[in-house]
């Protein structure tokens, strides 16, 4: 136990009740957090993509509409559930779960802020910080293909299983883009926390922002990591799992009700978390100036702008995702995979190999300038080999330009 | 830009003003001419226009009006002349306010407003009889408790014809040529169409602008 959570200093000392105490708060936080900013980020979703297309948006429920959401979900909550005779009804009762659960749980390892004081206890301002968290990022967004993937199965309807046998493949194929990009950065960091890659990204000059944070020293898994990010959320330009044109839905075709609002909160929870975590290995997380004027000490420089500027860098990758919503067609599902398989994966493995030499290079005081044209070269030779082993199909498939 | 440049078109509309007219709280303008709930008229003494010759049933494309025609009673006529019509229906679950029952009518008995805010929760509301389409004795529409009179609906009930000559030839433009109407009279022409200056036209239709709110 002590290993799983040894770096938090709230767990320095005996766990006490108030420690445990203070873990329930952070969890039930955490949660409500999530789920208010899922209710925002719907809403701001549609007030800019209807900015984006010159309409006005939602703006009944609330002022500026900002009750939609609540509006809909309680909408849902009253509708009936009706479960298809040919469902596999424990299975189709428990996929929206296993399909929102991860997605929370991802959201567990990102620090929202600095070190802080809770009821006297010095603590972490994120849920849990793993030791293995990069791999535990990994295991979850792995975990939620499952849900998709059971929900089409159960239905016992054609539809949803097209939709879920589309999804499984896209998210399987893009968990390996995803995984490596993850890696560029671990490699910088050479650890899993997520609380160390934070602290490696601290805020100490204004050069910190090209110097420190990870997304100059892992540009291109930066940029791997958000097309990866977003195929994996199935947001668009990567929407098939729900291509409605087509699929009348997709995998949640049969669902009604709640359990439909289930799947929607948690694709949007999986956006807004991997917006965070994106944050966390790429930006920085909470690291940004503080307020000159006020002491280090002080609690707005503590508590407040950490939070603050950990929430105005997820912010802004939240609205690149919904510009992308709004500006990009949906790809072509051979696309789609020929950019995962053909591009995503080769361009990740190239950066990590010679990203790995780099590293080894530094301990071992080899020429920097050497290293990396040697091993991009070897990398290349391999993919050579590896690309003219492979047989090819007879006809020429389209690529991806 | 490119491959990119879509982004930029999406970016840009976000600083453009919005064209949305936010529907009830900002109205826009009700046209001279446009197609609302029907209103049956009077002449000026009262006596009905509609002689029950069932030519706007029969031109009605949604088959949504229904017309009985009778003799008129000699010691109480209903309109001057033979006939009356002494059941008038419009069922506005079907009516398509296409306006070519008031084309039809040799007597311009039925004429549109401009009224189109009106919602009924039953059948029989729907269907408009003759004591609901008839004028009252101010000449203005009857207000029916489901409808939504905002002012102005019914000023120029049969503004359409005199606005031209009614057969719609350049030389009667500007001239007289329809009966009196209960409560107005015999209204004088509008304007020709030739008056209409392009300046003018421009600006016609003009729009209730407070401000292109969300």
């Amino acid at each position: 136990m002590s290993h799983l959570v040894a770096v938090d200093p709230l767990f320095n000392g005996s766990v006490s009740w108030s420690v445990l105490f203070v873990v329930v708060i952070k969890v039930v936080i955490a949660f409500v957090i999530l789920l208010v900013s899922v209710m925002l980020y719907i809403w701001g979703m549609r007030k800019v993509i209807a900015d984006m297309q010159n309409r006005i948006g939602p703006n009944r429920a609330g002022p500026y509409g900002v009750l939609q959401t609540l509006a809909d979900g309680i909408k849902l909550f009253f509708k009936e559930q009706s479960i298809p005779t040919t469902a596999d009804r424990p299975v189709f009762r428990l996929a929206p779960y296993l399909s929102i659960m991860p997605a929370f749980l991802m959201f567990c390892i990102v620090p929202i802020g600095g070190t802080v004081s809770i009821l006297g206890h010095r603590t972490f301002l994120q849920v849990a910080d793993l030791p293995v968290g990069a791999l535990f990022i990994l295991a979850m967004s792995g975990l939620g293909v499952y849900g998709v993937m059971l929900a089409g199965w159960s239905s016992g309807s054609k539809y949803p299983l097209l939709g879920a046998v589309r999804s499984t493949a896209q998210l399987l194929s893009y968990e390996a883009a995803f995984s490596l990009a993850i890696l560029g950065v671990l490699i910088q960091a050479q650890s899993l926390s997520t609380h160390d890659i934070v602290t490696l990204q601290a805020w100490h000059t204004a050069a910190s922002f090209v110097r420190d944070w990870f997304w100059v020293r892992a540009l291109v898994p930066f940029g791997i990591f958000l097309i990866a990010a977003t195929a994996e959320t199935n947001h668009p330009p990567f929407d098939l799992v729900e291509a409605e044109q087509e699929l009348v839905g997709g995998f949640n075709t049969e669902y009604t009700g709640i359990r439909f609002a289930i799947f929607f909160l948690a694709e949007f929870m999986n956006v807004i978390t991997m917006s965070a975590i994106a944050t966390t290995l790429f930006l920085g997380g909470p690291s940004g100036p503080g307020l000159g004027f006020l002491a280090r000490a002080n609690f707005v420089n503590v508590w407040l702008m950490p939070v603050l500027w950990f929430t105005a860098k997820v912010l802004a990758l939240l609205f690149v995702t919904v510009w992308l919503r709004a500006s990009l067609p949906r790809m072509r599902y051979d696309k789609l995979m020929a950019l995962g398989w053909k591009y995503l994966i080769e361009i990740a493995i190239l950066w990590v190999m010679v990203s790995a030499a780099l590293v080894v290079g530094k301990d071992q005081h080899w020429n920097p300038v050497i290293v990396a044209p040697v091993s991009a070269a070897i990398a290349i030779v391999a993919f050579s080999g590896l690309y003219m082993a492979i047989p090819k199909a007879g006809e020429h498939v389209e690529e991806f330009h | 830009m490119g491959r990119l440049s879509g982004f930029n078109v999406t970016l840009r509309q976000m600083f453009k003003p919005r064209l949305t007219t936010e529907y009830p709280k900002v109205k826009r303008h009700k046209p001279e001419r446009q197609h609302g709930r029907h209103v049956l008229n009077r002449y000026e003494d009262g006596m009905e226009k509609c002689i029950g010759c069932e030519l706007c049933a029969g031109v009605c494309p949604a088959h949504c009006i229904y017309v009985r025609g009778a003799d008129n009673p000699v010691d109480d006529p209903v309109s001057p002349g033979e006939r009356y019509g002494f059941v008038y229906e419009i069922n506005y679950l079907r009516c398509i306010h296409c306006d070519l029952c008031v084309e039809a009518c040799p007597t311009e008995a039925i004429t549109e407003t401009k009224l189109f805010e009106f919602s009924f929760t039953n059948r029989a509301d729907a269907i408009y009889t003759k004591e609901e389409l008839l004028v009252a004795d101010d000449g203005r529409a009857q207000r029916m408790p489901w409808e939504l009179w905002t002012g102005g609906e019914d000023d120029h009930t049969s503004a359409w014809m005199r606005a031209t000559a009614a057969g719609g030839a350049a030389e009667y433009e500007g001239r007289v040529g329809w009966s009196g109407e209960l409560g107005f009279g015999v209204r004088p022409p509008e304007r020709g169409q030739s008056d209409l200056v392009p300046s003018q036209a421009d600006t016609a239709p003009h729009f209730d602008e407070s401000g292109p709110g969300h």
